[in-house]
């Protein structure tokens, strides 16, 4: 299936540049939107699955509510920064953005940068993932540990009893040990 | 001396609420405190964060909410902000296309002025929408962490509509609205001053609601640093808040505003007529393409110390709509990350210099607002208002 690509810039011999250099690869359906009034409704017909972005532009804010409501299926976003701009490009990569398109781009450099920021997407889409797992772990371990002192201290019990109680608990009412011990935590905060 | 004016660069976005900054930078405040302020005018809220989170920006005049969830790591890197000063309270409006202004005063009974009865009258549009089939109603705002997201959707559910599923909420820049409601693209949007007017000047849309309908004092925009620069650069930090509140009682003081409309509407500041940057400070806003207008003094609040000095309760009330929005979990860690982004202390450390005549207003009570020389009148008003 052709991979559907959205390019978003007020530059229109830039914009055409790119939108000739992907065409003549083939295996793309381009479309150019000048600016946000006309990209919301394109969004809504298009749906691509990588948007072209100019930094310059304020459209960025209409893509980033975007990337928020569309979490579960991000796309990988490929901006047109100035040269001079080095460090924004660190700061996009870590907000989800995966490549950069300098400006004064040949056509024959399309291809490849696009090929990157997908590359780079999937890749930071993965650790990104990662790390969201990792610290709902770390939360949940901080939450049980919180609730097992609480419940030491109230009970007069060991550390072994405690976790005991809430893994039983947890079991008997078939829900995780972390909504038991954030149960336990809400329950001593509101009695203190 | 300039060779010794320290340098600060910050970020801002062409609105009203940024006169504190560019009034700072533009009429001598910054250098005054030995800075060389130099203004940055950015495009988007999403560069702003980015520029201040990765140091391009040493301070910005940034939403609260969005330094809040910067600070609270909510959506994207976690990088702790420190907010010394709010930069005034208010100036949103909520903008009606003229068919949804036609269909909403048809459908309320009474006082179009009361958010209760046009939230009503809204509720009974969207119903009757839905029985002819027509697609949800469109509504704009200028981000997902923004107090005009907040207002829009207060506003609705209050009156029973589901903001998420009963209309469609999307965020549009705001020199962008105005042509989108006039194609139809939006049915209304709630956005910061100047950008309510433009759209009524074209004559494509209704200012509805003042935003000061829906909450009377709206936190809005403030000055942030990343905390790690605000201690490292204490003193400065100092310099850059007392130049911007003095900078905000200059602004505040009525005999300053025709200088005021010309410094902010220059082509690199705000871009704006002069005459509709007055309307707004003067609070006379033209609410429809008729011509009609209407005056509220409180539709931007610049002056005084309540509406410079950080509130932390400011910070959990958006922080509490943050939550309300499933825009953040609720836990207690955040609760203190929130209101930790506002800090009166820092404020307090460059201002509170009490019989200091270098005080914001030459003056430095202990409480009150901000004595403004230029105003009297002004000045005991606002004294009323906070006593």
């Amino acid at each position: 299936m052709a991979l559907r690509i959205l390019v978003v810039d007020h530059n229109s011999e830039r914009a055409s540049v790119v939108r000739q250099a992907l065409v003549d690869v083939g295996g793309y359906m381009v479309e150019v939107a000048p600016r946000a009034g006309d990209l919301l409704a394109l969004l809504r017909t298009a749906q691509p699955d990588v948007l072209i972005v100019d930094l310059d532009l304020p459209d960025r804010d209409t893509i980033e509510q975007l990337r928020v409501a569309t979490r579960e299926r991000p796309r990988p976003i490929v901006m047109f920064v100035d040269q001079s701009d080095n460090s924004m490009m660190h700061a996009a990569i870590e907000a989800g953005v995966s490549a950069y398109v300098v400006d004064g781009l040949s056509v024959n450099r399309v291809r490849p940068v696009l090929d990157v920021a997908i590359a780079r997407f999937k890749a930071f889409d993965a650790l990104r993932r990662e790390r969201d797992a990792a610290r709902s772990q770390l939360a949940e371990r901080k939450i049980v540990d919180r609730a097992k002192g609480i419940l030491m201290r109230a009970k007069g019990i060991t550390e072994e009893e405690a976790y005991d109680r809430m893994r039983r608990t947890a079991m008997n009412e078939q829900r995780k040990m972390s909504e038991i011990a954030q149960s336990i935590v809400t329950a001593a905060e509101m009695l203190k | 001396m300039n060779g010794d004016l320290t340098p600060v660069r910050a970020g801002f976005i062409p609105l009203i609420d940024a006169a504190a900054l560019i009034v700072a930078a533009d009429r001598g405040f910054a250098a005054e405190e030995g800075l060389r302020l130099e203004l940055v005018r950015e495009v988007s809220w999403a560069n702003v964060r980015d520029r201040l989170m990765l140091g391009q920006f040493d301070a910005a005049h940034i939403l609260a909410p969005l330094a809040i969830a910067a600070a609270l790591g909510s959506d994207y890197t976690k990088v702790e902000m420190a907010a010394p000063l709010a930069l005034g309270l208010n100036g949103n409006a909520v903008v009606v296309s003229t068919g949804l202004y036609r269909a909403i005063s048809d459908a309320a009974p009474g006082d179009l002025n009361d958010p209760a009865e046009t939230g009503l009258a809204l509720s009974r549009v969207i119903a009757a929408r839905r029985k002819q089939g027509a697609e949800p109603l469109v509504f704009g705002m200028v981000f997902p962490f923004s107090s005009h997201n907040y207002q829009l959707r207060y506003w609705m559910a209050a009156a029973g509509i589901d903001p998420d599923r009963d209309v469609q909420l999307v965020v549009l820049p705001p020199p962008y609205v105005a042509d989108a409601l006039a194609k139809g693209q939006l049915n209304g949007f709630c956005v910061g001053a100047p950008w309510a007017s433009v759209a009524v000047a074209q004559g494509v849309g209704h200012i509805l609601h003042f935003g000061v309908d829906l909450i009377a004092r709206c936190p809005e925009k403030v000055l942030a640093t990343r905390s790690n620069w605000a201690a490292a650069n204490a003193p400065t930090l100092q310099r850059l808040v007392r130049a911007c509140a003095r900078a905000a009682a200059w602004c505040a003081a009525q005999e300053n505003r025709t200088e005021l409309a010309q410094i902010l509407s220059a082509p690199e500041r705000l871009g704006i007529e002069p005459q509709t940057i007055r309307q707004i400070l003067d609070g006379r806003l033209m609410i429809a393409p008729n011509g009609e207008t209407r005056a509220d003094a409180r539709f931007f609040v610049l002056d005084g110390w309540a509406a410079l000095r950080p509130d932390p309760r400011h910070a959990l009330w958006l922080y509490a709509q943050m939550v309300r929005w499933r825009q953040i979990e609720h836990s207690p860690a955040a609760v203190m990350g929130a209101a930790g982004v506002y800090r009166p202390d820092l404020f307090d450390a460059a201002l509170t210099t009490r019989n200091d005549a270098s005080a914001a207003d030459g003056i430095g009570a202990f409480a009150g607002p901000l004595f403004t020389a230029g105003d009297v009148a002004g000045y005991l008003a606002a004294v009323a208002r906070s006593a």
